[in-house]
């Protein structure tokens, strides 16, 4: 196999990431840029629309497996979800199940809802967890690959969260609040948006997966993602053929109680941590951390988690 | 308790309720005709951070645990500006902590437990969209304010000017705070007024259809037009 030089995920289009991440030439797209589909609340403020209102949909196929695959566009309105945006991932996650497809590739790149179309926005990421919830309730794996200029954050830094695994590379940043409007509203003083070191320690690949809020950390790299989702795809417990039963999954409560010590237990560290740099040190990880490439770091983590 | 929730309460419940009030988090039971449900919920307007998200999905959980086969009605109480800003929180992964706390509510309706919100003063972006926004049902009471972000400060980062915000919004549902804006959109189900018989209307929600009608509901009404035929010709694959 010809190995090629690495392809940066951050610094790709949506589009140019959809070819990367599927086997060569299986992707079909579904209401494609052709059929100029645009936001009309965008242009009833005369902001700039685009034909395919910042979002990829479609299917394709991954190691000769069906997948459906949701790129969001971080350039075109900071990936912002609007009605259309909204609804094009929706329908793709149901079609999902229609098509029972072996996975969902959520690649995440939005600072959330597109304010132009704030109530729209907000209705639709609520309808877009309900979908994906939908989706894992088929047994489709949702896997969210975050390493785009934007992050996820708002309600997609939700959405991500509730994927079954969450790839994510160095650069990518995950979380809820921006640090720009947490200084906007808060101060300086509580999170200097500009001091980017202190940002990619709360926000950044590394303290996410450290806290296991991601599932990996990978190099920014395409074909690294690619192989990553591939892994998760096949390794998913969950056949997109044999979908569960609809109801309650015996130890879908039992899951929910162990997350919830889990979630509490992380709450419930010394209220002085307000940096990455402390998690590490209460760890027990010194500054090596931060010079880890991706793969060092994972087996560091693999091997204390066990 | 806050005079106006026990009188929120009282007017849902006349046959009685159990509800304590802890840290901006209302968490017990009121008496239906239709026998017990769970309220759980928030207060005075709540920033919701990880430990008010916990005291959240314990109680959900709590309650899904407790029914087992004979799962009860849950009545959220919706009060909350948005979700907290703190360095501190982003640190711990608040996204996450609502991601569960989505789940758990999901976990709930799966095992048959009809969901019902009530707005109650206010409900704002990710607080909002954490749980109230997933129930099966969505309900403002008067003077609830339902929003993302208020005019001016969208004026302020859109860089449109807020007259002009404020003329569109005279017409478009679509950015605008308001709870009759998201019920033109689907969003909000039902606006009820200050003379109803709450009891009598909350009584009647406690069946119905557990399916994500909201973007039909939208285009019925007409403040949302693209969101269900959008998702649909995606649903049916068309290129």
């Amino acid at each position: 196999m010809m190995t090629s030089a690495p392809q940066s995920f951050r610094e790709a289009s949506a589009r140019l990431r959809v070819q990367g991440l599927l086997d060569a030439g299986s992707f079909t797209e579904w209401l494609g840029p052709a059929r100029r589909i645009t936001s009309p609340h965008l242009a009833a403020l005369d902001a700039p629309v685009s034909f395919d209102d910042g979002v990829v949909v479609g299917q394709g196929l991954l190691e000769a497996q069906l997948v459906v695959v949701i790129a969001q566009e971080g350039l075109f309105n900071g990936g912002a979800v609007g009605e259309v945006h909204g609804a094009k991932i929706r329908g793709a996650l149901l079609r999902a199940i229609e098509v029972r497809a072996r996975a969902v590739l959520l690649c995440v790149d939005s600072g959330g809802v597109r304010l132009h179309e704030a109530n729209a926005g907000l209705i639709a990421i609520s309808e877009i967890m309900r979908a994906l919830f939908a989706a894992q309730a088929a047994g489709i794996p949702v896997i969210a690959l975050v390493g785009g200029t934007c992050g996820a954050f708002g309600g997609m830094g939700i959405v991500a969260r509730l994927c079954d695994a969450l790839l994510i590379s160095e650069e990518g940043r995950l979380g809820l609040s921006g640090p720009e409007v947490i200084e906007t509203v808060k101060g300086v003083e509580e999170f200097d948006s500009r001091d980017r070191a202190l940002v990619w320690r709360i926000t950044g690949g590394k303290i996410r997966r450290t806290l296991g809020e991601a599932t990996l950390l990978l190099d920014d790299d395409i074909a690294a993602f690619r192989a990553a989702a591939a892994k998760e795809m096949m390794g998913s417990k969950t056949m997109g053929d044999s979908p569960r039963q609809r109801g309650l999954s015996p130890d879908a409560l039992q899951t929910l109680e162990a997350a919830q010590r889990h979630l509490e237990a992380r709450a419930a560290l010394d209220p002085g941590i307000r940096d990455g740099q402390q998690v590490w040190q209460h760890m027990g990880l010194g500054e090596e951390v931060a010079l880890m490439d991706p793969a060092e770091f994972n087996r560091c983590l693999e091997a204390r988690e066990r | 308790m806050s005079m106006s929730k026990k009188a929120l309460l009282d007017r849902l419940f006349p046959a009685g309720h159990e509800v304590i009030e802890a840290g901006q988090v209302l968490c017990g039971w009121g008496q239906t005709a239709a026998g017990r449900v769970h309220v759980i919920g928030t207060t005075e307007h709540a920033a919701i951070d990880t430990r008010i998200a916990l005291a959240l999905s314990a109680a959900v959980l709590r309650g899904v645990a407790d029914d087992g086969n004979q799962p009860r009605p849950i009545v959220f109480i919706a009060d909350t500006q948005g979700q907290a800003l703190s360095r501190r929180e982003e640190l711990l992964g608040l996204n996450g902590y609502f991601a569960h706390l989505a789940r758990c509510v999901n976990l709930a309706r799966s095992a048959g437990h009809r969901l019902v919100t009530l707005i109650d003063g206010e409900a704002v972006s990710g607080g909002f969209l954490a749980f109230g926004l997933l129930a099966d049902v969505i309900v403002a009471l008067p003077g609830a304010e339902v929003r993302v972000m208020d005019l001016r400060a969208m004026a302020r980062i859109t860089r449109i000017p807020y007259e002009r915000l404020t003329e569109l919004a005279g017409f478009s549902p679509v950015f605008a705070p308001g709870a009759d804006n998201y019920w033109r959109m689907g969003g909000i189900h039902a606006l009820w007024t200050g003379t109803e018989d709450w009891a009598a209307q909350l009584q009647a929600l406690l069946q119905g259809s557990h399916e994500d009608e909201r973007a039909r509901l939208g285009a019925e009404r007409g403040g949302r037009k693209l969101a269900a035929s959008v998702a649909q010709e995606v649903l049916h694959g068309h290129g």
